[in-house]
């Protein structure tokens, strides 16, 4: 049954990468693509945790718990480079 | 009993990768920038945290020693997924809002 359902994710997750990296290549704002940068980790950490479970390994899950690291920073320093600053004292309506 | 352990692992396997898939096409088809935020921040999450329950459970199945810390993957994820959300779209306002910019898209909000 695993033998059908892992690949049967891995296919999943991929069509999932292929659609962020279509916005990250899109994308109208630089917001768009920080968020499918952000979507595109969260898909390669799942993928490697399936690629482990098919090569039968665990060091897989730091490779993952790494990339969740990386991927956090990396969507709030873009974020603050694109002008996320604080809450003018007015409000955001302005 | 494993085979049902196995088949569990199975269906959130597949429940993982289709809510990764509708987050993904919810990044692709929604009109507006603030639209596309909520999807994939929200499904990606489940998607993730269903692919490490399965790791858990197919361990179990198959006796191996259960690899507890692949749960720190989903706990740091629902932690940062909110912060994440909220800084970009802060930085999506703080693009459209600045003061004394010239917004393009004056008058056009519904």
């Amino acid at each position: 049954m695993l033998t059908l359902a892992v690949p049967a994710a891995i296919l999943l997750f991929v069509a999932a990468l292929a659609l962020s990296v279509w916005r990250l290549v899109k994308g109208p704002r630089p917001a768009d693509r920080v968020l499918a940068l952000d979507s595109l980790t969260t898909c390669l950490m799942a993928l490697g945790l399936l690629g482990g479970l098919m090569l039968k390994t665990d060091a897989m899950i730091e490779v993952a718990l790494l990339l969740a690291l990386l991927g956090f920073a990396a969507t709030i320093a873009l974020s603050l480079a694109l002008g996320g600053g604080p809450v003018p004292p007015g409000g955001e309506e302005g | 009993m494993a085979g049902l352990v196995e088949g569990l692992a199975a269906l959130l396997l597949l429940v993982g990768g289709a809510f990764a898939l509708v987050g993904a096409i919810g990044i692709l088809r929604l009109p507006d920038f603030f639209a596309r935020l909520h999807g994939p921040t929200k499904a990606t999450t489940i998607g993730i945290g269903a692919v490490v329950l399965a790791l858990l459970l197919i361990a179990w199945a198959h006796g191996e020693p259960v690899p507890w810390r692949a749960l720190l993957i989903p706990l740091f994820l629902f932690v940062t997924a909110p912060v994440a959300a909220h800084a970009m779209a802060r930085a999506a306002l703080g693009r459209r809002a600045r003061p004394g910019a010239v917004r393009p898209d004056a008058g056009s909000q519904p």
